[in-house]
């Protein structure tokens, strides 16, 4: 049995052991270039030669990059965060409340969820242009926050049927008024819900690519997917391969420290929504 | 600790559907009555009408005196058990038990005093610093039990607090909380659909049907007297058996035979002009071995033994009467509720009686039973009232 | 579990004159439930439901942002021009290509997956760490990493083919490496959906079939998957709808040049490219359709159901 037991073991060892590497390998990959120096840059070694840290010197050097780091950030989190705020008023409304129009917001939002975005493209451009808003910040956080809305009310009211409302009534019956009972019992349960919520709604508008080259023009407002394809080598002949991988990397870190911190919190969410609707 | 008095409390939903009506009910200080009957009969919402979670669409509520219909939960000063316990998930024990108390600013000290002390009353000292989710099941009603006790209110309402424990431990929990109530002395409103339940831990029993009350009493009073076939089917365990039977020149045809009626009975029916088919109601104890029966006369019919079960106390003996089964709306009801309806049940009418230990009946042999008809109720089908109750005559 | 039942509708509260005091709160309560999804109603409204209009609007004219003064009406003149057009067909034909080869792949690999991480004891977290990054991780630099693994002289999988060869210079190879990318990239949301599936599939109903003697195989075909089919489904329609829209990973790693181009690249292209309002629209307004045909497809063939399509209380 021990020894069934035991080559049992090793090939879950490697079959994981193969997901892991399937999944980190591009990562290592566009990570070991950005190390590379110029001259070794094309040796297709997995491990750089010689270690550099030019790459990164040199993006942050220009204001190409640090500006749409710096972009990236702010058009992020406050899309995040209005999304997450109108998300979880009406998460809140279709997991609690009774009222008729909930399936219309339903179906709304699913559709906006299926809706291809470069459809919006044409007339988005068009109108921002009109009214000013065009290469803003403005210009992005707004469809940002609209595609991410119908991420955050599925997730949140997901997490809010989860919460047993049997404890709203206790605590009225142990002497709180709704607003206490709302205080000090349910926002400390919803918590986690909303937290994990704004995560995904995060990752999605950091990964978005076609708004953000559609909707920008210069580097007020273009986050780093859009400027990373727009670099070019400080001289005709030089690829911008080195400084690419570096500012991907930069812009996966945050990713990777989420995915390391949160990892269970955000498998619940983005099943929860999906599964249990 | 005060009394609770419901006059004609309606709970009429929007849509037209009633599901609590004109209930009247006087609970005095310090009583433990329990409220009994089958899902949906509408004693959970009067309990929520009770702590003020639902509104009451007519009648008033007194506590202690005093109209509460329109104060919400925290000015009514009543604690409450939920069946699913309600523990904050985020709060320790002692952060569960000592909120009611927190939120009525009690000064810390006199919290950290009554939190030990109720959790030295419920054997949860050594778990005040642990969160629900790491309690059993035993112990989180009892950390919800303390968060009850703690506050020292006028009343508390449980709403089937022991319903999602084991056989097993609901026993022990039963007679703890029994022995709880009686010590602090706290008026409490129980509900339950176990009819065990509510015969061995109230003083009073309200038995609802369909958002109506039955039947008030104490135990041995439904048990002995209901006023009508769904307290008699409900109350007991085994059930009481039923029989179609018809009534002509002072004997009951049943399909056990022809039983004659005894004085009681026969007053009782005639005052009170029976219809010629009735129910007839006998309790499993109502049978008796004929070969080891202490007295002698009453009718004994001769029945074939499909089951006997010997429980070392007594032996319940299963038989099939001829004829088709009792059926009335009121049984159906119960039948349902109970599950009995899923068993899939042959035809003919079973019957369970409830012998002496020493009975010689065997499993597919005749066994001779006498009747004690003194024991006997007997039922108008239409309206199911117990037409040799004392009281119905009125 | 979503399913297509929809809850009954309630009656609507009649105000009764004992119903009073409750029918009060029930208009209070659907004033609130109005009240606290106005904002999400308005900005997807203002943000999505009048753009597409304008869309529309916009498709019906000839409008050349080189030349904004000559815009004019010209009815379905240019829906005529891009359905006569082979870029749109070729387009069309890659991205079907694309979405169905890709959604099949991931549907066989993140099954494969979600198994080993329902199954798995050993690494559990790290594995379930690892697939989150494809996930999470931004297309565009998941793009480059591919795009430069596969340049000849730079790229580690490039060294593996004869040399000379620069596969994605020629369309087939392209494509296949651009299903690739968008493989690697999606498999773990798919074997995430797939897993919470999994989980739904009671552990005694797996045991009561081997007791009654299924093999393994048969396990997973006639107990597992029918009682994952609504999971397998969404899963299914979730990333179809995704895959339909593909862009990022095309205009990294080809740009949509050797006939590797999706719609959205030409609808792209048509915008900022040739800088053609009126076609660029006709095409956006052509994509919402094609994506709401298969949206309807899936929902009417095979009763997938709306995530969040049914609301319990």
């Amino acid at each position: 049995m021990a020894a069934v037991g035991k080559t049992h073991a090793t090939r879950w060892a490697v079959v994981n052991i193969v997901v892991v590497l399937y999944a980190l390998f591009p990562v290592w990959w566009i990570a070991a270039l950005s190390f590379k120096d110029p001259a070794t840059l094309t040796d297709g070694n997995y491990i750089p030669r010689d270690w550099t840290w030019d790459n990164y010197r040199g993006i942050f050097e220009t204001s190409e990059f640090t500006r749409a780091l710096i972009n990236s950030i702010g058009i992020a989190l406050i899309a995040t965060v209005i999304a997450v705020i109108l998300g979880t008023m009406a998460a809140y409304a279709v997991a609690r409340l009774r009222f008729p129009g909930k399936r219309l917001l339903i179906g709304m939002s699913l559709l906006i969820a299926m809706f291809p975005p470069i459809s919006l493209v044409s007339p988005l451009f068009n109108i921002e242009r009109i009214i000013g808003i065009f290469d803003t910040w403005p210009g992005l956080i707004i469809p940002y926050m609209t595609f991410s809305l119908p991420l955050a009310i599925y997730t949140l009211s997901a997490f809010f049927r989860e919460i047993p409302w049997d404890l709203e009534k206790a605590a009225k019956v142990d002497g709180a008024t709704p607003a206490q009972a709302f205080r000090l019992v349910i926002v400390p349960l919803a918590a986690p819900g909303v937290f994990t919520t704004a995560i995904l709604v995060f990752i999605f508008c950091w990964n978005d690519f076609l708004f953000a080259i559609s909707l920008t023009s210069t580097e007020s407002a273009r986050t780093v997917p859009a400027a990373i394809a727009f670099f070019t080598g400080s001289s005709q002949f030089q690829q911008p391969t080195g400084s690419i991988a570096a500012a991907a990397v930069v812009i996966t870190v945050p990713i990777i420290i989420f995915v390391l911190l949160f990892q269970r919190r955000i498998v619940a969410g983005l099943t929860s929504g999906a599964v249990k609707g | 600790m005060a009394e609770i008095v419901l006059e004609g409390v309606t709970k009429r939903y929007p849509d037209g559907s009633v599901a609590v009506r004109d209930v009247d009910l006087d609970i005095a200080d310090g009583e433990f009555v329990i409220l009994v009957g089958p899902s949906g009969c509408g004693k959970s919402t009067t309990l929520n009408m009770i702590a003020g979670l639902e509104d009451i669409t007519e009648g008033t509520l007194r506590i202690d005196g005093r109209v509460v219909n329109d104060l919400a939960p925290k000015e009514r000063d009543v604690a409450m058990v939920f069946q699913s316990y309600a523990l904050y998930p985020h709060m320790s024990v002692r952060e569960n038990m000592g909120f009611p108390l927190r939120l009525a600013k009690v000064d810390k000290a006199t919290i950290d005093r009554k939190v030990e002390e109720a959790a030295r009353v419920l054997d949860l000292g050594e778990f005040l610093d642990r969160k629900p989710a790491n309690l059993s099941g035993g112990q989180r009603q009892r950390v919800a039990m303390g968060r009850a006790i703690v506050r020292d209110p006028k009343a508390f309402l449980m709403d089937e607090p022991l319903s999602n424990l084991d056989a097993k431990l609901r026993v022990q929990m039963r007679t703890q909380i029994s022995r709880l109530q009686r010590r602090l002395g706290t008026t409490t409103v129980y509900v339950t659909h176990d009819q065990t339940e509510a015969m061995t831990l109230g003083d009073r029993v309200v038995v609802m049907r369909q958002g109506l009350v039955q039947q008030i009493g104490t135990p041995a009073e439904l048990y002995d007297m209901p006023r009508n076939l769904f307290v008699a089917g409900f109350i007991g365990s085994p059930a009481m058996n039923f029989l179609n039977a018809s009534l002509a020149e002072g004997v009951l045809r049943t399909p056990l035979g022809a039983l004659p009626l005894d004085d009681r009975v026969r007053r009782a029916l005639e005052e009170r002009s029976a219809p010629r088919e009735v129910i007839v109601g006998l309790r499993p104890e109502a049978f008796e071995d004929a070969s080891l029966a202490r007295e002698t006369g009453g009718p004994v019919v001769t029945a074939t033994v499909d089951v006997l079960e010997s429980l070392g106390s007594d032996a319940y003996v299963y038989f099939t009467a001829e004829g088709g089964p009792v059926t009335t709306a009121e049984l159906e009801e119960l039948a349902t509720d109970s599950g009995a309806r899923d068993t899939g049940a042959g035809a003919g009418q079973q019957i369970v009686a409830r012998l002496d230990a020493a009975t010689r009946a065997r499993e597919g042999a005749p066994v001779d039973l006498r009747i004690d008809l003194a024991k006997a109720h007997v039922f108008d089908p239409s309206t199911g009232a117990n037409l040799t109750h004392p009281e119905s005559s009125a | 579990m979503s399913t297509m039942a929809e809850p009954k509708p309630r009656p609507e509260p009649k105000p009764g004159k004992g119903g009073r005091a409750r029918s009060a709160g029930a208009q209070q309560e659907r004033r609130l439930g109005w009240l606290l999804c106005a904002p999400a109603v308005l900005v997807m409204i203002a943000v999505t439901a009048y753009p597409i209009g304008y869309a529309v609007y916009l498709s019906l004219q000839r409008y050349d942002l080189r030349f904004p003064a000559r815009a004019e009406f010209v009815g379905l003149d240019n829906y005529g021009a891009v359905l006569s057009s082979p870029f749109w067909w070729d387009a069309f034909w890659v991205t079907l290509f694309v979405t169905a080869v890709s959604v099949a792949i991931e549907l066989v690999l993140g099954m494969g997956l979600a198994l080993v991480m329902h199954r798995t004891l050993f690494l559990r977290g790290t594995v379930r760490t690892a697939v989150l990054i494809p996930y999470g991780i931004v297309t565009v630099v998941a793009a480059f990493s591919w795009q430069y693994a596969w340049t000849p002289e730079l790229g580690y999988l490039a060294e593996l083919l004869p040399s000379g060869e620069a596969p994605l210079t020629e369309q087939w190879p392209a494509l296949w490496l651009i299903v690739l990318a968008e493989v690697w990239k999606t498999t773990p949301f798919m074997a995430l959906l797939l897993l919470a599936g999994l989980a739904l599939v009671p552990e005694e109903t797996l045991k009561a079939a081997m007791v009654d003697g299924a093999s393994p195989w048969q396990r997973f075909t006639r107990v597992m998957l029918p009682l994952m089919k609504p999971a397998i489904l969404v899963a299914l329609l979730f990333r179809t709808l995704d895959a339909f829209r593909i862009f990022d990973n095309i205009y990294v790693l080809t740009a949509g040049a050797q006939g590797t181009g999706s719609l959205s690249i030409l609808g792209y292209d048509n915008l900022f490219t040739a800088l053609n309002l009126g076609i660029g629209s006709a095409i956006s307004v052509l994509i919402f359709l094609c994506v709401g045909i298969i949206a309807f497809t899936f929902v009417k063939l095979f009763g997938a159901a709306a995530p969040g399509a049914e609301v319990k209380r």
